[in-house]
């Protein structure tokens, strides 16, 4: 393969890297707290609006259920009114994040869910405010389960971003379409494919790591 | 003190289950300092009771009066304020597997706010309060049931609370463990003069641990006082089982199987004598055969300490046909036993 080629593939690989950090930054940070709310906010919960939460769950359901592709060219408008262009890489980042922000609250919801009712009861007992319960209680406990759900969020990103080659969004998939399959280059292929299973690897193994990590100490409950 | 002035809690129908009363006429007073036990079957309305105390639940109609104050009308920041006067410890313990035994005990105290210096020194007392200080860096994953509940035990009393509420703290123990939380609780009783109000399904525990009791049965009130007094002279039929856990009223099977109801010749009258009171029991079987002369055969006993007073009951055979048993239920009678004729055995 040609220094050129390879260039091409460094470069490639730095806007998927980029896409999907700063979709993922910007997901979880949509996500966590949305994600928290949904878990919190059923009748009788810490935060109840039960008609909030049936209207977020609904919103939260239908962009979950819109192909991405569809949601990319769909939101075009909104693309080109906050990124001010809806070509490229940064552009990019805005449906990335729309669509990885339920996904990552669904995931956070059911990890919050899984902390045992009765710590929300016993922190309450002793005078806590719901944020505190929150961040000094949910959240830490819930850790393991936020880490491997960020990194799902983070491998479906790498997936999505091929995506949105599609729209000239740069990065591997659109490398790939471009040259391994419009121009016909199976090394071309085969060489996206090969860092794309990398990246995967590389981000499941290093989630899987943390989960464990803050998970040691746990393990015996 | 604690006192409920004429509570009711109702939960209301919700998602086609119907709506349960679960606390009716509650009217009572636990006294400073003292420890309450709270005994109940399951679905008496203990938990709700206990949880009326710390303002987790808010009654129906009534109020909860603790320190002077009515819980049941705070709320927001309030009634968080005033919670942290209130410690409870839970059947599960309930302590973050995410943080350390100190940094479990700690918790309470960040939430009021203290400084890190503060915390760190109390959480050094309070381990060592509990007997455990060398598990500060340990998480629940590695210490023991006992352990556990020393731990939730030293996070109730982080800021320093007039009142300990216990949900069946020691029903996932084992007796001997049990026994241990029981002492360290009496002992935080005595030393810290902690009201303690201990909600629990096991006679063992009031029997250990409580001065005061009051027994629930269907979210009433059904008999509350002294522990000894309502012991000796149980009134209604719950409190009877309960004590009846404690000094069993079954016959031994093999005196079950043989007994008849009609006498046979040359056997003996099963009689059944309640011992209440102190030293009561002590020498009834002796006086018993020596005023009447009978050779008074002592089938089964049990004869247990509840409040420092005799509690039992005692299955005498006595020899001898019917006159002999006229004879004996009369002296009991005479000396204040109550005592029932059970059938015979030959």
């Amino acid at each position: 393969m040609s220094p050129e080629l390879i260039n091409l593939i460094i470069q490639a690989t730095g806007e998927s890297l980029y896409m999907v950090g700063i979709a993922a930054l910007l997901g979880t940070a949509f996500g966590l707290p949305l994600g928290v709310f949904l878990a919190t906010s059923r009748k009788g919960e810490l935060f109840a609006a039960p008609l909030v939460n049936r209207v977020l769950g609904i919103v939260v359901n239908a962009t979950r259920s819109t192909p991405f592709i569809i949601l990319v060219v769909a939101i075009i408008p909104f693309t080109r009114l906050i990124a001010g262009t809806s070509i490229g890489s940064t552009a990019a980042i805005v449906p990335l994040t729309i669509a990885s922000t339920p996904f990552i609250a669904r995931l956070v919801e059911a990890a919050i869910r899984e902390v045992d009712g009765g710590l929300i009861e016993t922190a309450s007992s002793f005078g806590a405010s719901p944020l505190q319960i929150v961040f000094k209680v949910l959240i830490p406990e819930a850790l393991p389960g936020l880490l491997l759900a960020l990194t799902l969020a983070v491998v479906s990103l790498l997936g999505y971003s091929a995506m949105v080659g599609a729209v000239g969004g740069g990065g591997l998939g659109d490398l790939g379409i471009r040259y391994g399959y419009q121009r016909f280059m199976p090394e071309m292929m085969l060489a996206v494919v090969v860092v794309l299973i990398a990246l995967v690897q590389l981000v499941q193994s290093a989630g899987d790591y943390l989960a464990r990590r803050v998970n040691r100490r746990l393990r015996h409950r | 003190m604690v006192r409920f002035e004429a509570i009711s809690k109702t939960y209301p129908a919700y998602r086609g289950k119907p709506g349960v009363n679960a606390l009716q006429d509650i009217d009572f007073a636990i006294p400073r300092g003292s420890i309450t036990g709270v005994i109940g079957r399951s679905g008496a309305g203990k938990s709700s009771l206990v949880r009326l105390i710390n303002g987790l639940e808010k009654p129906t109609t009534g109020r909860v009066i603790v320190d002077n104050r009515d819980i049941s009308a705070l709320a927001g920041r309030e009634l968080r304020l005033a919670q942290r006067s209130i410690g409870m410890i839970f059947q599960h313990f309930n302590l973050l597997s995410s943080r350390t035994a100190a940094g479990n005990i700690a918790l309470p105290l960040e939430i009021a706010g203290w400084t890190k210096a503060d915390i760190k020194a109390r959480v050094a007392e309070l381990l060592a309060l509990v007997g455990i200080a060398d598990k500060h860096d340990r998480y629940p994953s590695e210490l023991s049931g006992g352990q556990k509940q020393r731990v939730g035990i030293a996070r109730a009393l982080a800021t320093r609370p007039s009142v300990l509420l216990s949900d069946e703290a020691t029903s996932a123990l084992d007796p001997q463990t049990t026994r241990a939380i029981l002492d360290l609780l009496a002992n935080i009783n005595r030393e810290l003069g902690v009201t303690i109000v201990l909600i629990t399904h096991e006679m063992s525990v009031v029997r250990q641990l409580a001065r005061e009791v009051v027994v629930l049965d269907g979210g009433h009130v059904v008999e509350s006082g002294h522990v000894a007094d309502i012991f000796t002279h149980p009134k209604h039929p719950i409190t009877q089982s309960f004590l009846a856990e404690v000094i069993g009223d079954s016959l031994p099977v093999s005196l079950a199987s043989r007994m008849t109801s009609e006498p046979s010749a040359g056997g003996q009258a099963v009689i059944r004598v309640q011992v209440r009171g102190a030293g009561a029991g002590d020498t009834v079987v002796a006086r018993l055969a020596r005023d009447l002369g009978l050779d008074v055969a002592l089938l089964s006993a049990r004869i247990d300490e509840i409040g420092g007073q005799h509690v039992g009951s005692l299955t005498l055979g006595i020899p001898g046909g019917e006159d002999a048993v006229t004879r004996t239920l009369a002296w009991l009678s005479q000396h204040q036993f109550s005592a029932e004729r059970l059938g015979y055995v030959a």
